[in-house]
């Protein structure tokens, strides 16, 4: 009788019914509105029909992951400044999409960025490459939203362990996106910004009423040529020893962006020696580092495919901008709060630094609430089942998005155009369903390997992927008459496949020093590490690759198209004019039909 | 494969409309991301030759976390409102040039 339960032991009940909640809310809503998605059309993009306020809280919803739930307070908590830069660029980075990309893009009008590919170079090869490039970036995307599941069920249920909850998660989402399709996900993903705001905002604000607020617990840290902490009463606990020095933290150029070099310094035997070394190296490439954090994460943002898929369901070029603008200031807004967790956890919850895995800083935002239950006792619980719910929105909606994508791809493009371009719709429809548990079922397997690694550092890399791939595609195709396809290809393979590469070497190698399972998987990596420390800045380049990766695409798409220069498409100057031209003038309709009498498709 | 497309002699299909139409949008998007990247990419340099400048205490945030944690925000969505009126009028001019 025991036996079936016993996973239960040790569960808050509130923590618990939140989350369910959550999870049972998203379900259904995606069940509800799958009776009303009938057609194909509707299935892929939401029939080309919703309104700037929802669309503009589904991007939100969708765009905001676990990286930015949990991953963001997790990483300011271990890291300190540094960690800033990612939630201001992940905000920041729709800027450039909305300048450079949003409107053009919306005016060509297709499905997704392989369709955007095939018409702008008429060419079906070259979506065969983009298509790939949907599945990588969203491979790579998954895996921290299933270290973000990991965590949270571990932290739900205490007894799990961390690959159960990335199983019963992943399975929860994969089902409910094979039998919503995203017509079923605009409205889920709407809702779920709410909850996520809600949830980040409500516990920020009573625990900074309790225990002071932003300003007063950044004074409680001491500043570098600060003798003392401005703010003395507040009951800070002792620091552990693995946790960074104020000064350290507090400032910026800290621990993420010197770790490279400070590992190459420990190689050092000599004092002396060591810390010249330090002086000359630390602060240069720490700077390296950050530029690249920043090219990453602003080129990355108009390069993910999950999000790039959304602005065609805008009804116009104007309402894809607007619904932009609404995008930042949603997200902006939410991007205040998560830093505030990880500076509170710093000050009073320092144990975590000691965890690992799924018990380290990534939870911060879920367990930080229960401070409050020596005070007001079920307050605290209730708010942390809040936070969990909004933990259990982030990843859910993420993945969902993810999946939907990915799903896309290789059922309308792998299977629809390359395997069976006869199939009938049913049979698509049927596909769409099998390719989203496949989907699902990989990003389980990819899941369970990287619950050592940070959640918000692995977004970070799939950003970096992005803005060596898609981002140079989109940018220079909608701006240079010039481009061939050749061009296209070659510099979005190259950019994309080396930003890959080098993100992959260094989470292998990372993973191969963990003590447990995984040091075994991944053992025939060490010797990576012995190579980093001998060369800190190769390290620095290949954990963040932007910062060569995007410009060696440019080059690279720039060089090829001059020397494949007779190869442009012959209708480019139509093309373009349909690509920035105003709506009102009508080109897109007469594009279509000089297309279809021309090439007959 | 294409066939010859049927002739367009208006002003939209000309190759100075489109030669305008495009350098005007474009300058519009790199003034205002230029507008950003010198604060966005300003911002580690002055933390690299001014620490402390951006170490000062500003209502116990350092000034450099204030900007970076809350201040960049509004600055981003006052850019892109910028941008966005701008870029609506100018498509409305450039309808009304194309129809003259």
């Amino acid at each position: 009788m025991n036996l079936p339960f016993a996973f239960l032991n040790g569960v808050d009940p509130w923590i618990f019914a939140f989350s369910l909640i959550t999870v049972v809310a998203t379900i259904a809503m995606g069940f509800w509105s799958a009776r009303q998605s009938k057609t194909a059309s509707d299935f892929f993009v939401a029939g080309r029909s919703v309104s700037v306020g929802w669309n503009a809280s589904a991007i939100s919803g969708e765009y905001l992951s676990a990286a930015s739930f949990m991953g963001v307070a997790g990483m300011v908590m271990s890291s300190g400044y540094d960690a800033l830069w990612y939630p201001v660029c992940y905000a920041c980075g729709y800027l450039f999409l909305l300048l450079f990309i949003a409107g053009p893009l919306r005016r060509f009008g297709a499905y997704t960025i392989p369709d955007f590919a095939e018409g702008r170079y008429d060419s079906p090869v070259f979506r065969k490459i983009a298509v790939c490039f949907v599945l990588f970036i969203g491979f790579f995307y998954t895996m921290p939203q299933m270290k973000g599941a990991g965590t949270t069920l571990a932290y739900i249920f205490p007894g799990m362990p961390y690959w159960g909850g990335v199983v019963v998660v992943g399975a929860v989402i994969t089902l409910n996106v094979a039998l919503g399709g995203m017509k079923g996900i605009t409205l889920v993903q709407a809702f779920q910004y709410w909850a996520k705001m809600f949830a980040i905002s409500v516990p920020v604000f009573v625990l900074m009423a309790v225990f002071g607020f932003y300003n007063a617990q950044l004074a409680a840290n001491t500043a570098p040529g600060e003798t003392a902490a401005a703010v003395q009463g507040l009951d800070r606990k002792p620091l552990v020893a693995k946790a960074p020095k104020d000064e350290a933290w507090i400032a910026p150029f800290g621990p993420l962006t010197t770790k490279a070099v400070t590992a190459a310094a420990a190689t050092i035997k000599d004092e002396n020696e060591r810390k010249a070394f330090l002086a000359e190296h630390q602060k240069p490439y720490s700077l390296l580092y950050t530029y690249s954090l920043i090219i990453a994460l602003v080129c990355g943002t108009a390069g993910l495919p999950h999000i790039l898929v959304r602005f065609y369901t805008n009804p116009d070029g104007a309402a894809a901008k607007r619904t932009t603008m609404w995008v930042m200031i949603l997200i902006g807004i939410f991007y205040v709060f998560p830093p505030v967790f990880g500076l509170i956890g710093r000050n009073l919850m320092p144990d975590l630094y000691s965890g690992i895995g799924a018990k380290g800083t990534d939870k911060v935002v879920l367990e930080l609430p229960t401070l409050l239950t020596a005070r007001f006792g079920i307050l605290g619980s209730i708010l942390s089942g809040i936070t969990c719910a909004g933990a259990f929105a982030a990843f859910m909606s993420t993945f969902s998005g993810l999946l939907v994508s990915m799903t896309g791809a290789l059922a309308h493009d792998v299977y629809g155009r390359m395997l069976k371009p006869t199939a009938t719709p049913a049979e698509r429809m049927r596909m769409f369903k099998w390719c989203a548990v496949l989907i699902g079922a990989v990003a389980i397997v990819l899941g369970t390997f990287v619950e050592n690694l940070e959640i918000n550092f692995m977004v970070g890399q799939a950003f970096a992927i992005a803005s060596a791939s898609y981002f140079p595609l989109l940018f220079m195709s909608v701006w240079w008459r010039g481009m061939t396809m050749k061009g296209a290809a070659t510099g979005m393979l190259a950019g994309g496949l080396c930003a890959l590469i080098a993100a992959a070497l260094t989470n292998v190698s990372t993973l191969a020093l963990d003590p447990g399972p995984m040091g075994k998987v991944f053992a025939g990596f060490k010797p990576l590490n012995v190579f980093w420390a001998a060369h800190p800045l190769l390290r620095i380049l290949c954990e963040q690759p932007a910062i060569w990766a995007v410009p060696l695409a440019i080059g690279l798409m720039i060089v090829i198209s001059k020397l494949t220069a007779d190869q442009v498409p012959g209708d480019i100057r139509m093309k373009m004019l349909v690509l920035h031209a105003p709506e009102k003038l009508g080109l897109k309709q007469e594009y279509i039909q000089e297309h279809s009498a021309g090439a007959g498709h | 494969m294409p066939t010859t497309p049927p002739p367009h002699d208006d002003v939209v299909h000309s190759e100075p409309f489109l030669r305008s139409l495009m350098r005007r949008q474009l300058s519009l998007s790199i003034a205002c991301a230029v507008t950003f990247l010198v604060v966005l990419l300003g911002l580690p340099l002055l933390n690299y030759f001014a620490p402390g400048l951006m170490a000062t205490r500003m209502g116990g945030f350092t000034l450099t976390w204030l900007i970076l944690g809350v201040l960049f925000f509004p600055f981003v969505w006052i850019i892109s409102w910028t941008f966005i009126q701008r870029s609506i009028a100018l498509e409305e001019d450039e309808v009304k040039s194309a129809k003259r």
